[in-house]
């Protein structure tokens, strides 16, 4: 079952097309990423999911019901973490959640509930008579989730919930989210951010200039790089030898090997159980391995195969990162 | 239906206790908002000097009488205050209106007063004199405190003289007035004097400040929910956009009441100003100046979430409204096509009620064409507002 259902959904602002026909389709209890660059659209098209924007063109129905002609059963049904807290630092905690529970239509008792429940469950109970300006950034974000949750939503929509916080509070919001959905509530969440896209979204829409260019699972959306599920790996051996490197080359799924200096081999291999046989094949030859690292294809590669581009914009994030580097390696040291 | 109305209300309410809040936890905003009326009043106090204040006024005479009652009204006016050795008035004859127009012209002098030739001859012969004070159109305070001196002082050398004519009273007098009244002032260019100018003042600055707090205060408080981002959950909950709107407006009203009342209150204990009016009445008008500019607030309120530019036009706006209102210049000194415009301004009709529910003590049945404009422009504002409102917030 659908939950969210958007079809052709557009946005200009004057000449600027922000969100360019946009189709996508979220299922109940579904994690679903947004994936794109800055300025790329993805806020404006969650503004228009909440209610916030008009749609030029296009229509989109969340929990059943249409985001321009039902709007206010629509906002009864979702929950928002916008780019911008949606807290007042002179209230407390307590009467943060108070006051939008009011809005929301709880009953005073539902509130007192509510509030016991999701300060607990985000740890923030200690702080609730506290005024929210006195909080760090990470503990108003862990408040203004639980103000989104208060009424019961179906559809949580998060804005790049995790800009700006420290990598603590980060993981814990995305473990957070993660239960969530397993409690059947559906998120839709944006990110400029592919590490937290892959890390927590089932399926991911990469979008670039208002348009969702590609739109699958991070596996899938990988494939469509390498047309296959190849990954390519390097292995450091400190008795790097030619007996090694022909055993290893024998091996049925390593499509490419090369060495690369006097220590290191770099292979491309198929399938996903592979590297545990090339390390027996290894130490059986008597090779001792330093490190390995399975350097994967990530969305980055992915964005970049789509649109031409990177995606980040290197000068302002990343300036130190040597150029064509871009990769995330997961780095498993053996002994 | 009913139904719908309550929870509209509820949710308003909401919105506007947290308004509140927010506003009473912010002390810099509370500080500014508290000082503004005291900075006011004491600045007025500075600008424009209390009648007490007035000593040694350059003042013109022209006495063409040649009967003894012209002297006796100069040696009045040369009279130093009691208990002080300053004069009131610091004299300088003169020959002729001409001069004396000439002088007030040239700013040498702030007033004058005439004595026509036949001053005595008329009233000793039974007829009303008429005394001729000239005032500086350019400096109203001034003029305003020297022409209610000197009626002070006329009447008071007025009222003498018709006892002593009762005193010598020949049958066959018929025109009473002459022996009540021998002599009237005829001043020109001057709303009659004021008594004391902060009564004068008190309502005008009164009514501002509730206009500031619906107009600029309404969109300010719109517009800085909208930078915080706070605007979007509210925007995102499901309330009427009405909601909004009556929660805004009712935090803004009590806000502009609230700084009014301290006017008010600061009038009152440092100048000296007196309510002559029924409390209950003010209370009616200020609520009444709040419902009739909130409609103009919301719909720029509205705008300016589309440019903040829309903060211009509200300056553009509230500065001739003050001025073309009475707040602090007599309508009546100004030139007729602006006495028209200044009747199309809610704030005037404010201005209009509170001074006479203050100074004069009006009951409101004294009021009624005041309040119904009020009524009126709150009504036709607020209708064209909210429609407006609800269909520009969401863009
Ligand atoms: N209210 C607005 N008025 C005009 N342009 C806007 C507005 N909101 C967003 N945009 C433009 O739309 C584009 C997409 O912005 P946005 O949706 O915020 O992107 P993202 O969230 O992916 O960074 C940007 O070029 C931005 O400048
Ligand atoms: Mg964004």
């Amino acid at each position: 079952m659908n939950i969210i259902e958007v079809e052709n959904l557009t946005r200009r602002f004057d000449q600027l097309t922000a969100v360019d026909h946009i189709t996508f389709q979220v299922k109940k209890g579904e994690i679903f990423g947004f994936l794109g660059p800055n300025g790329a659209g993805k806020s404006t098209a969650m503004r228009m999911l909440c209610t916030l924007l008009r749609p030029t063109e296009g229509s989109a129905l969340v929990s059943g019901f249409d985001i321009v002609r039902e709007a206010n059963k629509v906002r009864e049904h979702i929950g928002l973490v916008a780019e911008k807290l949606i807290l007042y630092d002179e209230l407390t905690a307590a009467e943060n959640l108070a006051l939008f529970g009011r809005l929301n239509n709880l009953s005073e008792k539902g509130i007192k509930s509510g509030i016991d429940k999701w300060l607990g469950r985000l740890r923030m109970e200690q702080w609730r008579n506290h005024r929210v300006g006195d909080f760090s950034t990470g503990m108003k974000q862990r408040i203004n989730i639980a103000r989104s949750l208060l009424h019961h939503p179906d559809v949580l929509i998060l804005d790049e919930p995790t800009l700006g916080l420290d990598p603590q509070t980060t993981r814990a919001i995305h473990e957070f989210i993660l239960e969530l959905s397993r409690e059947g509530i559906t998120v839709l969440l944006t990110t400029h951010d592919m590490t937290e896209a892959e890390s927590i979204s089932h399926r991911i829409g990469i979008m670039d200039k208002a348009r969702i260019v590609a739109l699958d699972t991070t596996k899938k959306l990988k494939k469509l790089l390498s047309g296959g599920d190849t990954t390519r790996v390097d292995i450091e051996i400190i008795n790097l030898s030619e007996a090694i490197l022909s055993k290893v080359k024998e091996l049925e799924n390593v499509v490419s090997l090369i060495q690369e200096d006097t220590y290191r081999m770099r292979l491309q291999v198929a399938g996903s159980n592979t590297i545990g046989a090339i390390v027996n094949t290894i130490t059986s030859a008597g090779g001792q391995i330093r490190a390995i690292n399975t350097v994967e294809p990530n969305l980055e590669d992915v964005f970049l195969h789509l649109t031409g581009r990177e995606m980040r914009d290197r000068t302002s994030e990343n300036a130190s990162a040597p150029a064509g580097h871009h990769r995330r390696r997961t780095n498993s040291r053996v002994r | 239906m009913l139904q719908n109305i309550k929870r509209t209300l509820r949710h308003g309410y909401r919105i506007g206790i947290k308004d509140l809040t927010v506003f009473s936890r912010s002390r810099m905003r509370l500080v500014s908002f508290i000082i503004m009326p005291i900075f006011m009043m004491v600045l007025m106090g500075y600008i424009f000097p209390s009648q007490n204040s007035l000593k040694n006024a350059p003042l013109g005479v022209v006495n063409m009488d040649q009967g003894p009652l012209g002297n006796q009204i100069v040696s009045a006016l040369n009279q130093p205050i009691p208990g002080q050795n300053d004069k009131l008035f610091s004299l300088t004859y003169l020959t002729d209106e001409a001069e004396a127009i000439k002088r007030i012209k040239e700013g040498e002098i702030n007033g004058a007063i005439i004595i026509p030739a036949d001053f005595s001859g008329r009233i000793t012969g039974n007829e009303q004199g008429t005394l001729t004070v000239i005032t500086d159109q350019s400096n109203p305070q001034i003029s305003m405190l020297l022409s209610g001196t000197l009626n002070g002082l006329m009447s008071e050398i007025s009222a003498r003289l018709g006892e002593e004519k009762i005193a010598s009273l020949v049958p066959g007098i018929d025109n009473t007035q002459v022996v009540i009244k021998p002599f009237v002032i005829e001043t020109r260019g001057v709303v009659p004097g004021e008594p004391n100018y902060f009564e004068f003042m008190a309502p005008g600055l009164m009514a501002m400040v509730i206009m500031t707090a619906c107009m600029t205060g309404l969109a300010g408080s719109i517009s800085r929910e909208r930078e915080l981002g706070t605007l979007d959950g509210i925007l995102s909950a499901p309330i009427s956009r009405l909601s909004i709107v009556v929660g805004k407006s009712f935090a803004q009203g009590v806000r502009g009441i609230i700084q009014a009342v301290i006017t008010l209150l600061l009038a009152i204990g440092l100048f000296g100003v007196v309510i002559h009016g029924n409390v209950g009445l003010l209370a009616l008008l200020l609520v009444l100046t709040v419902f009739s500019f909130i409609g103009i607030g919301i719909i720029i309120s509205a705008i300016s979430s589309e440019q903040e530019t829309a903060m211009i036009i509200m300056t553009a706006l509230t500065f001739p409204a003050i001025f073309l209102s009475g707040a602090f210049f007599p309508l009546q000194q100004m030139p007729a096509a602006m006495q028209w415009i200044s009747r199309l301004n809610p704030l005037s009709y404010s201005v209009g009620a509170l001074r006479k529910c203050i100074v004069l003590g009006t009951n409101i049945s004294g009021m009624m064409t005041e309040i119904w404009v009020m009524v009126g422009f709150g009504v036709i504002f607020v209708a064209i507002a909210v429609p407006f409102f609800s269909k520009v917030i969401n863009r």
